[in-house]
């Protein structure tokens, strides 16, 4: 059967001559048309592609095409030693890097069987450094939702607040994003002096402009206008389809994993879940934006721990056959191993030497078997399924991405709805493509 | 002799060197690892925790063994099965896995008769538990039923399994590729496929694979 026989008469625009075109169509009594947004588009949120089919303004028909970033990230770390994974994992969703690791971290110490031997002071750190990420994400979301929709003030205020974050994950990582902080056995390197100032001065300042943010958003007639009602996804839609994060809540289940299965000692915390009943963009957004007023309430209470009770702990596992060997300090030339420790193995002790060389070249090995640890990301659950064949190497390690499931969503929101709506529905979903392809 | 390091079994050698890779497989500089493998093993009862429940609860023929490890309970179930086992895990009151995260891919080239395992990684929220279940299919014959009918949401996580792993979901409403190109050969995560050393075209063009370029020397 020809296409034309299937499909009725189709048109092409691929730069030929528009007036013999609109001639041609304008004689013809179809008006179905297939549009592609992406995978170059301002406002699908990186390299994604809809095909969309319109009947007007009406959508009758969404589908959504991934791919275009693919890396192969997780073929990738089967080649590296499973420190090393961690520089992979984290580059997986850029906008919330620190949970890549997280979750990748805490599958490989259950694999280890360390999971109780981790340091309290790391525990705490990695939570810091979670709900920093966590605001940092949110504000990505919201602001760029704003922007999407036409209004360019929340997303000036949303990157001037996350960058107030980018800076103090730098002062503590060294990076601003794609850290690889968090490490298998503990995190990288203590808080450096000062980290808590910076902090303290994030915790004074951020609830005023979360305020604001509302202030801008929350009653704006434009705003809720194009949010309130619009892609709706209930319960039922959420649980068939994989659906979890702001999504979830949204639809008014308080499913959140560091309530439900705690990680990393969050039953030790005090924090409520932000839900919502309305199931549309406007619920979501306000689960976001409650969920940042909840991660400033950990995050002051992860400082108070590191500066009280867990002060001058170690960060890092004291087993010697899994903790890096080196204390980072900071150099002339940059972050790298302490000058102490050079003076150690280079000049005092052979076998000092050798472990070092050993451990960073080969690694270490990790018993046989497989493990899934999910967290809660800012996007929902993200997991990584860590597989062991007993080498110093991942077996196979793959990522249950919450961007990549909740995509699955877009057709479920937006057929039936107008074309402008799409775009708030995409931008609730809130999918960071690194993540999606991997 | 560290507690950490794992036991050495005592079954011969399964194989050396990188990943069924060769030449320039290894990207790191450090090659010949010995890899041993694990016997498959089942776990005795109890399982302990709440294990037991939800294995006596399914008491389903399909689950053919039962592996509890660090913590973390899988039933191992045969393929003809899967979808039964999938409903029964989903629907039963006492069980009630409504949701799924997914499916993962796994390739275990060794494993003769059973190297291509497609892993569901199932959560009720009702009972607040997880269970991994896990469904094997020999390379010569790499079909799975698909679960789409039960989940939903494995309707892309079984095309990306197909896509990396070649795996054929029998029943999926739409198999085809979702990461590599439409018309991409071969699935990249499995081990016999390499890192590196496949040549790329672009519009038209061809460049050649890194081992294949010209040397600058």
């Amino acid at each position: 059967m020809t296409q034309e026989a299937t499909e009725g008469k189709v048109y092409d625009v691929a730069g030929q001559d528009w007036d013999k075109l609109t001639e041609a169509v304008a004689e013809s009594s179809e008006e179905r048309l297939v549009i592609n947004m992406g995978p170059q588009h301002p406002s699908t949120h990186g390299v994604l592609r809809l095909v969309l089919t319109l009947d007007g303004e009406t959508v009758t028909e969404a589908r959504t095409v991934i791919g275009y970033l693919h890396t192969g990230i997780e073929k990738n770390l089967e080649y590296r030693t499973w420190t090393q994974g961690v520089t992979f994992v984290t580059r997986m969703d850029y906008l919330s890097p620190i949970f890549n690791e997280a979750t990748y971290c805490l599958g490989v110490e259950r694999l280890l069987g360390i999971e109780d031997r981790i340091p309290d002071r790391a525990q705490a750190i990695r939570v810091l450094t979670m709900e920093l990420t966590r605001i940092s994400s949110h504000l990505m979301a919201i602001c760029t939702y704003g922007m999407e929709l036409g209004a360019t003030t929340p997303f000036l205020y949303g990157l001037r607040e996350r960058e107030m974050v980018l800076d103090i994950m730098e002062y503590i990582t060294g990076l601003r994003m794609n850290m690889a902080y968090i490490r298998p056995g503990g995190v990288s390197v203590d808080l450096p002096a000062g980290a808590v100032d910076k902090i303290g001065e994030l915790l004074k300042v951020m609830p005023e402009r979360i305020k604001d943010m509302r202030k801008i958003l929350d009653a704006n007639p434009v705003y809720t206008r194009r949010t309130k009602d619009i892609a709706y996804l209930d319960l039922t839609g959420c649980m068939a389809l994989g659906i979890t994060g702001p999504v979830l809540k949204a639809a008014g289940l308080p499913w959140d994993l560091r309530k439900s299965q705690p990680y990393c000692g969050y039953e030790t915390y005090d924090f409520e879940i932000a839900t919502q009943t309305s199931c549309d963009v406007y619920g979501r957004y306000q689960v976001r934006v409650s969920e940042m007023e909840e991660s400033l309430k950990l995050i002051e209470q992860a400082l108070d721990r590191l500066t009280g009770p867990l002060k001058n702990q170690p960060v890092m596992i004291e087993d010697k056959k899994i903790g890096w060997p080196a204390q980072l300090a900071l150099g002339p030339d940059g972050l790298g191993n302490s000058p102490a420790h050079i003076a150690h193995i280079m000049s005092s002790s052979m076998e000092a030497l050798i472990h070092h060389f050993k451990l960073v070249t080969e690694g270490f090995r990790v018993p046989a078997g497989q493990a899934y640890v999910p967290v809660e990301s800012p996007r929902g659950e993200l997991g990584a399924h860590v597989v062991s064949d007993g080498g110093t190497r991942p077996f196979r390690v793959h990522f249950r991405d919450p961007s990549f499931t909740n995509l699955q969503a877009v057709p479920a929101m937006c057929e039936g709805g107008y074309i402008a709506d799409v775009i708030s529905a995409v931008a609730s979903l809130d999918p960071v493509m690194g993540g999606v392809d991997r | 002799m560290s507690d950490n390091l794992p036991e050495v079994p005592e079954q011969p050698i399964a194989r050396t060197g990188m990943f069924g890779t060769s030449g320039t497989g290894d990207t790191s500089g450090y090659g010949g690892l010995v890899v041993r493998r694990p016997a498959p093993v089942s776990s005795p009862r109890p399982y302990g925790s709440y294990f037991d429940e939800i294995v006596d609860g399914l008491d389903h023929e399909g689950v053919e063994r039962v592996v509890v490890d660090r913590g973390e309970l899988t039933l191992h179930v045969a393929r003809e099965h899967l979808v039964e086992v999938m409903q029964k895990l989903r629907d039963d009151p006492a069980l009630r896995f409504e949701l799924s995260l997914g499916v993962s891919g796994v390739h275990y080239p060794h494993e003769t008769g059973s190297e291509l395992r497609a892993v569901y990684h199932l959560c009720s929220i009702t009972h607040n538990r997880r269970v991994r279940v896990e469904c094997a299919t020999p390379d010569t014959d790499r079909h799975i039923p698909s679960t789409v009918s039960v989940y939903p949401t494995h309707n892309w996580h079984e095309r990306e399994t197909y896509d990396f792993f070649g795996i054929v979901f029998d029943g999926h409403p739409g198999l085809t590729r979702i990461e590599m190109p439409d018309d991409w050969e071969g699935h990249p995560q499995r081990k016999d496929y390499p890192l590196g050393g496949i040549p790329v075209e672009y519009r038209g063009a061809e460049i050649p694979a890194p081992d294949q370029r010209r040397s600058y020397a």
